[in-house]
């Protein structure tokens, strides 16, 4: 009992829910700042996302007439529920909290794709032509992106021929013993490709292209408002505070003893988040067939390089 | 299977409500239809209530952003019919009004094509630079917009010329901005991506399509009303005519960076060269006859039409403006292209929906006569009562039917 209450408080509190929307907020909150400094703008205070998200769940969600109801309504709190599940894995992991299960790098793979694929669902529900263009090139991005990513982060488990293991934990705990995972060749290529992944499952420029508010207004997300709205953007902070914190255990060790240790931690997510945020604001939007090229070509020839290197040992 | 896309009536595409339907086939658009009619002003019909003095100004109000195209296109236009040779000082002014408008609306518009392909720090950083120029303009005339200077035969104040260094000095930062700019849109590889033979027009189509300005000249086709009947000071500072072969909207970027520098040269000698004198050539009468006005706006050739009865108010003033011609080439430029790239060639002509708002007649179904001021006050009411009793309020909202 008293087990299953203390799994409860790491889903809903911390580390899961509670703490990794508070988390990605406040990333947001650096997103926009970051950015604002870039185009020479102000830029909003640091209550702004919280304040976007307070208004839009205390607003109506209107349903299409055309829609399929319930797809188009079950779709968010889908996605948030199962940001949520790999965010509290992945930072069990990071906190050093318990021992993760083996193979639980698989489940946070899968997990990571819900909210991708609860964009598609709700996008095409939704009964709008631009919601289905939107359902597609999300669609597409998802087929581009999964491959390199899955080959990305294998590189790190094929680095040790002896006990490879798909737990974070076991991963972490290699890290600790033989240095991160970054100080080899493998690791870095690897890490780069990963990144650029991530790039485009957080949605950002220039792979924002299923959401493109200038060409399909948002597509998916287009006749969402309201709470459905509100939790598809409390996904993408859970998921902001997720993937730069996933890259950071499996590439580059994960949280060291003390203050110092969370430090070095922090530092390491902000890195990972500017380069997101300058990455964001010095490119324009891809078109979805240069993005399909441009992971199936370079960027899964990167990440199956550190693939074959990583099993070489280099 | 095929799909209906609606851009508009409002939309973040454009920051004007007009509507394009595309229709698509996957992400492959194969057929445009553009409706507008949203923002009539009925500018025109105000014009023939209007002396000739007061019209200017009421023209001014055609364009968000060119306040001086219309009403010296409008002046050109009387001058016509008059036959009056304006003084050396006014075609002066004139043209430093004209060319600092064109900057503006040229970074306008490279702000606007960032952020409408997702590169938001173009957006940001262009309208910055654009800033300073609208300050300039509040130097020269009092207002950033809109500065009521213009006037039949002449123009309504003259320049503070004290305020000449101070704007050369904003030229002066605005070539090296500029020119940054123009290396970052270059050089810049996604770009490059995403614009080059997008959107391309031919310059036979150039040619049927009747496509004006920037948009034309990106299709290596020659054409600008001060080259080609040369008005204000143009004929006689020294200045090139850009032109770029491709004709895709890449060509049409850099066609008006590279106008922008052109602009500040123009400007240059403008200032260094401003003549002594009067500003106009006092009262005019305007006699009977009819006179069109040339001048080239920042977004092409744009045209206006004035019939003089003789009193001190025109009888008809027709306004063609260069977004009425370059609207229709879409269906040229944007048909066989992806959403993406339809997008961004929608907005590559720089079009202005405001400018080209003229009376829409709808013609109905069964044929008969089109409705009446007084049928669509009713229809209107009949509406908004239907509404109330919907959302069961007090149907009767205290509004008579006329009989």
């Amino acid at each position: 009992m008293a087990e299953a209450i203390e799994l409860i408080f790491y889903y809903l509190v911390f580390p899961g829910l509670a703490f990794c929307t508070i988390l990605g907020l406040v990333l947001s909150f650096i997103d926009r700042k970051v950015s604002a400094m870039v185009q020479w703008r102000v830029g909003p205070g640091p209550g702004q996302p919280f304040f976007d998200v307070v208004k839009l769940l205390g607003k109506e969600t209107v349903v299409p007439e055309e829609s399929w109801a319930r797809g188009f309504l079950a779709a968010p709190y889908v996605a948030f529920g199962a940001a949520g599940l790999a965010a509290t894995i992945v930072w069990l992991a990071v906190l050093r909290i318990g021992g993760s299960p083996p193979g639980d790098l698989i489940v946070v793979l899968y997990l990571l794709s819900i909210p991708a694929i609860a964009v598609i669902v709700g996008g095409a529900a939704s009964g709008n032509p631009l919601g289905a263009v939107g359902a597609s090139r999300e669609m597409k991005l998802v087929m581009a992106y999964e491959l390199p990513f899955v080959a990305a982060l294998l590189a790190v488990v094929f680095q040790t021929e002896d006990g490879a293991t798909l737990s974070l934990s076991g991963l972490v705990a290699l890290q600790d013993q033989a240095g991160s995972a970054m100080g080899r060749v493998s690791g870095v290529l690897g890490f780069i490709a990963a990144l650029l992944c991530c790039q485009a499952k957080l949605g950002l420029v220039p792979f924002d292209i299923a959401e493109a508010e200038c060409e399909i207004g948002e597509g998916a997300l287009i006749e969402y408002s309201g709470p459905a709205l509100g939790f598809f953007k409390l996904t993408q902070a859970v998921q902001l505070a997720t993937l730069p914190a996933l890259l950071v255990v499996v590439f580059w060790g994960g949280m060291g003893p003390g203050p110092a240790g969370v430090a070095v931690f922090a530092l390491k997510m902000l890195l990972i988040v500017t380069i997101f945020v300058l990455v964001k604001n010095t490119n324009p939007r891809a078109r979805i067939d240069q993005a399909l090229r441009f992971f199936w070509g370079p960027v899964t020839a990167l990440a199956f390089a550190a693939l074959a290197l990583a099993v070489l040992g280099v | 299977m095929k799909q209906v896309i609606r851009i508009g009536p409002f939309h973040p595409l454009q920051e004007e409500p007009e509507s394009f339907l595309l229709t698509v086939e996957g992400e492959r658009v194969i057929d445009v239809d553009a409706k507008l009619g949203y923002v009539h002003k009925g500018l025109e019909r105000l014009c023939q209530e209007r002396t000739y003095d007061m019209i200017p100004i009421i023209l001014e109000r055609i364009c968000g952003i060119c306040s001086v195209t219309h009403s010296v296109c409008f002046c050109h236009a009387v001058e016509d019919i008059h036959g009056v040779e304006i003084p050396p000082r006014a075609r002066y002014i004139r043209t430093i009004l004209g060319e600092m408008e064109r900057l503006h609306s040229h970074l306008l518009w490279v702000g606007l094509a960032g952020h409408f392909i997702g590169y938001n720090t173009v957006f940001m950083w262009a309208w910055k630079y654009r800033e300073p120029v609208c300050d300039a303009f509040e130097w020269l005339t009092g207002h950033r917009q809109n500065a009521s200077l213009l006037k039949v035969g002449g123009v309504r104040r003259d320049l503070p010329v004290d305020s000449f260094p101070a704007v050369l000095k904003v030229l002066d930062e605005l070539e090296g901005q500029t020119k940054m700019l123009i290396g970052a849109v270059l050089d810049d590889p996604v770009l490059a991506a995403r614009l080059k033979g997008i959107g391309v027009l031919t310059p036979e189509q150039v040619l049927d399509w009747g496509v004006v300005g920037p948009t034309a000249r990106a299709s290596g086709v020659k054409t600008d009303a001060r080259k080609d009947e040369p008005y204000a000071a143009y004929a006689e500072l020294d200045w090139n005519l850009i032109v770029q072969p491709e004709g895709d909207v890449f060509a049409k970027a850099v066609v008006r960076l590279l106008e922008i520098l052109e602009s500040i040269r123009i400007l240059r000698q403008a200032i260094a060269k401003f003549p002594p004198g009067e500003i106009d050539c006092g009262p005019l009468h305007v006699p009977q006859g009819e006179g069109i006005g040339r001048y080239e706006a920042p977004r092409g050739e744009d045209i206006h039409y004035v019939r003089s009865n003789g009193t001190n108010m025109p009888s008809r003033v027709k306004v063609r403006a260069p977004s009425f011609v370059n609207i229709p080439s879409y269906r040229a430029s944007c048909i066989g292209g992806t959403i993406s790239d339809v997008t961004i060639t929608l907005a590559a002509c720089d079009p202005c929906y405001s400018c080209t708002e003229r009376l829409a007649a709808v013609r109905r179904d069964d044929g008969g006569p089109p409705l009446s001021f007084d049928d669509l006050v009713r229809l209107g009411r009949e509406k908004t009562r239907a509404i109330a009793r919907e959302m069961g309020r007090k149907p009767d909202l205290g509004l008579e039917i006329r009989p």
